[in-house]
């Protein structure tokens, strides 16, 4: 279990991280969410020892490790742009760490071996970082980290500098990965998608403050604050209240509860349709619906629609 | 605790090796007051060797720019065949003892020599020469590096919009490449007013009439007359200085964050 | 700047009368100043008899103790550019910029000038009590002023480029920090460092105004083969010193043949 409390770290007259504590549960995947400079970034390097705080304690287990450097955390870190030791090969990286601890050589070749299966690079032992791919570098980063048998894996943005169809095959693997191995693991993202896909738990952060901690669906369905609902998906926002596009309910007829609107555009997402209304008031609605309901109502641009919301969330002013 | 041992050492390594001598020459220069060393430098002689010495570079420093500037541009643009040999010969002068240079030059221009006679050596064209000799990398190579790095396109762009090849240089690559020729004439000058041994070798060291203002130094020295040679080293010194500043101020890249 | 592709063959730009005249003139240039006098040089060297001089007891201890010290110094410089370099661009301190533009004084500084400064302060006259004049501590000495500046700058600008992330990725797997130096630091750097000692080596085997002075040039004690050289030419035997001249420079040419090949194989792995 990782235990962040009070934690409190500036660079310069910039405040990263504003007296934040956070629990992780052992075993579970958790996400830390924000925009850039949200601290996201600066809370997993303190929890590795890569940041020093300037208040606040880190406990591993029950430990306290704030003042402990990073060789003695026992925590495997994975890096967003990878880290490679460039001058050794694919092999000699992964055995990086277990070479540091003085392991007999057939243990760590039998190891490194079976990382190298797990990863899928089998054949690339032999190779060198800049032989390979993006997405192989970072399976190869992966398996460094997990070679040591970590207590917690901490993976910074891991896939952020890969392009969008590698992401997604990452993201799936790291979470079947995680299932079978249940190491604590913390995942720090910007992608909100990402999070609520692959996390048990996501915690929600921005300026250096955390917004709120939860499972993804009760982010979802229960958002503590107008920050976090806006992050977490598409919100339209009446005034006060703010609205999912797809609790929205679209007539043809009025029925004495619906608002008068007309469609500006339609947007065909494959097997959603996205219907962008303007009310009769100026606002501008953003509504989703399925592509069967979007085809029963015959939709057109310039038609007049009625539209009612179905569920709508406000939040108490913030003291 | 690492980083202030290392700290320690590597700025008393600097200390002891560059500024504590450094520093004596000038006590000593003027550790009979200032005017003798006034004296000292101002004597015919002297003025003679600063004079000659500036002579030298004013040949030597120009021409090697022209020739630095042409020489990249041949090597990196025009991909002159034979560019291998061509580096090695640059890079020459970087790996020759001066000795050697100055008696090469004297092999070339002497006696029996396959130019001689013409009043190249013990006078100022062989001094000139072997100055330009042993000066002649460096603006080259500041300059490739750059005109590899900013790439033809801007060039080519400016040719498809009409400009001939003298416009081109003087309005595209130039702007581009002054930085670095400025301070491959700094390095370039810097050499020249400090070459020693190919200049003594190929000058015959002939006092008031061949003598620079580095053998200046040598001959006041060995004759007995060490504030002279102080005094001259001072003036050299002060030039120095001002070469680190403005190797400091044109420097290419950066090279502490 | 991106990644250009430079695999791409790039046509010669239309061969105009400007760069043939400045192919020509370059050529011109090098071949007189550097291409005839070096043919001279080598030429003079087959003369009958000169072979004497490269043979001689005296030639062969300045050569032999040319390329031991300068080796020595090489090696001192490896380790204290490389430390230097590394003080100048992780360390933080009041004064470092200064520090930083002093490091170029050597490559200022007039050898002769040099070699005073070194006799004033270590010499017989030295107000500190070190007497190093005129022996082959001296020689050190001179040399290492001239030569400091060559592993600091070319390893300065590898340091600054160093993916941090790469040590942090160490210490995360258990690396000590000496460890991280030595395992994924200086792999990095050793071409860096490789080239800074290969030109300083060059300039330490060649040197001559600085040690002039300073070394006292006793033969087969402290007389370093410039000096050797000189010697010979002084005495009228041209062929001689051309000779001993032209061993001096094969000898160079091997070391920095040998160091370049030992930089390519540790760059071998960059894609």
């Amino acid at each position: 279990m990782i235990e962040a409390r009070g934690i409190t770290k500036r660079f310069g007259e910039f405040v990263a991280l504003d007296d934040v504590s956070v629990e992780v549960p052992t075993g579970s995947l958790t996400a830390l969410l924000g925009p850039s400079g949200s601290g996201k970034s600066t809370l997993l390097r303190v929890i590795a020892g890569l940041e020093r705080p300037d208040a606040g304690t880190v406990l591993l287990d029950g430990a306290d490790v704030t003042g402990r450097p990073p060789q003695k955390r026992g925590v495997g870190f994975v890096f967003q742009h990878y880290a490679a030791f460039k001058h050794m090969t694919v092999r000699d990286n992964i055995a990086f760490g277990l070479k540091v601890r003085r392991r007999p050589r057939a243990e760590i070749t039998k190891r490194v071996d079976e990382l190298l299966e797990l990863v899928q690079l089998k054949g690339l032992a032999k190779r060198y970082p800049a032989q390979l791919s993006g997405g192989q570098r970072q399976r190869m980063g992966l398996a460094r980290a997990l070679a040591v048998d970590p207590r917690v894996l901490l993976l910074d943005e891991p896939f952020g500098a890969l392009d969008a169809r590698v992401r997604k095959e990452l993201r799936a693997w790291l979470r079947r990965l995680h299932d079978e191995t249940h190491t604590t693991t913390v995942i720090v993202t910007h992608d909100q998608e990402e999070a609520m896909e692959v996390a048990d738990r996501v915690v929600v952060m921005n300026a250096g403050h955390i917004e709120q901690a939860a499972p993804p669906r009760e982010l979802y369905d229960s958002p503590a604050n107008e920050f976090v609902m806006s992050f977490v998906g598409p919100v339209n926002r009446l005034g006060d209240a703010f609205i999912r596009p797809h609790d929205v309910e679209l007539l043809l007829e009025p029925n004495g509860a619906t608002q008068e609107a007309m469609v500006e555009r339609l947007v065909h997402l494959g097997f959603e349709v996205r219907v962008e209304l303007v009310r009769d008031d100026g606002e501008e609605l953003s509504v989703q619906l399925t592509r069967e309901q979007a085809e029963a109502l015959e939709l057109m641009q310039g038609q007049i629609v009625y539209v009612r919301p179905t569920r709508q969330t406000v939040f108490a002013p913030e003291a | 605790m690492g980083r202030y041992l290392l700290r320690f050492g590597a700025l008393s390594y600097l200390a002891v090796l560059l500024l504590a001598p450094l520093g004596l020459v000038f006590y000593r220069a003027f550790e009979h007051g200032f005017w003798p060393a006034w004296h000292a430098v101002t004597s015919s002689d002297a003025v003679h060797a600063f004079k000659l010495t500036l002579v030298v570079a004013a040949i030597a420093v120009p021409a090697n720019m022209i020739f630095g500037i042409l020489c990249a541009l041949a090597v990196v643009r025009y991909r002159v065949p034979g560019f291998g040999l061509v580096n090695a010969l640059v890079d020459l002068p970087l790996a020759l003892s001066p000795v050697v240079v100055g008696l090469s030059l004297l092999l070339l221009y002497g006696r029996n020599g396959w130019l001689q006679g013409h009043g190249v050596l013990f006078a100022t064209p062989g001094m000139a020469l072997a100055t330009i000799f042993v000066s002649l990398p460096f603006v080259v190579r500041e300059v490739v590096p750059v005109l590899r790095e900013i790439g033809t396109e801007q060039e080519q762009a400016a040719s498809t919009l009409g400009a001939s090849g003298m416009q081109i240089f003087l309005r595209v690559t130039w702007p581009s490449i002054q930085w670095a020729v400025a301070y491959g004439v700094v390095l370039t000058m810097a050499r020249a007013l400090g070459e020693y041994g190919a200049v003594r070798v190929v000058s015959g060291n002939i006092i008031g009439h061949t003598e620079t203002t580095t053998l200046f130094v040598y001959n006041r020295y060995n004759n007995f007359e060490a504030q002279g040679a102080y005094a001259a080293s001072v003036l050299l010194a002060l030039a120095a200085i001002l070469t680190l500043l403005l190797m400091n101020r044109l420097r290419p890249k950066e090279e502490t964050r | 700047m991106a990644a250009r592709p430079e695999a791409l063959p790039l046509p010669r730009v239309r061969p105009s009368g400007g760069a043939a005249l400045t192919a020509g003139l370059s050529t011109a240039y090098l071949s007189l100043v550097v291409l005839l006098p070096m043919a001279a040089l080598v030429w003079a060297a087959r003369e009958h008899g000169s072979w004497r001089a490269v043979s001689s007891p005296q030639s062969v201890a300045a050569l032999k103790l040319t390329v031991f010290i300068s080796f020595a110094v090489a090696v001192v410089q490896a380790v204290a550019g490389t430390a230097v370099a590394w003080t100048l661009v992780r360390d933080r301190f009041p004064g470092q910029s200064v520090v930083n533009a002093v490091i170029d004084l050597p490559f200022a500084l007039p050898t002769i000038v040099t070699s005073l400064t070194l006799l004033a302060l270590y010499g017989p006259r030295s107000p500190v009590g070190v007497h190093a004049g005129f022996t082959r501590w001296a020689i050190l000495l001179a040399l290492l002023f001239v030569t400091l500046p060559f592993v600091v700058r070319t390893v300065q600008p590898v340091l600054v480029e160093l993916d941090r992330e790469m040590e942090e990725a160490a210490a995360s797997l258990g690396a000590s920090t000496l460890m991280t130096f030595r395992r994924v630091v200086l792999p990095n750097i050793l071409p860096a460092v490789l080239s800074g000692v290969a030109l300083a080596f060059a300039r330490a085997v060649g040197e001559f105004g600085s040690v002039v002075l300073f070394s006292g040039n006793s033969p087969f004690k402290t007389e370093v083969a410039s000096v050797y050289i000189f010697g010979r030419i002084e005495s009228g035997d041209s062929a001689g010193a051309a000779a001993v001249s032209v061993v001096l420079l094969g000898i160079s040419l091997a070391v920095l043949l040998g160091i370049g090949a030992i930089r390519r194989r540790a760059t071998r792995h960059d894609g």
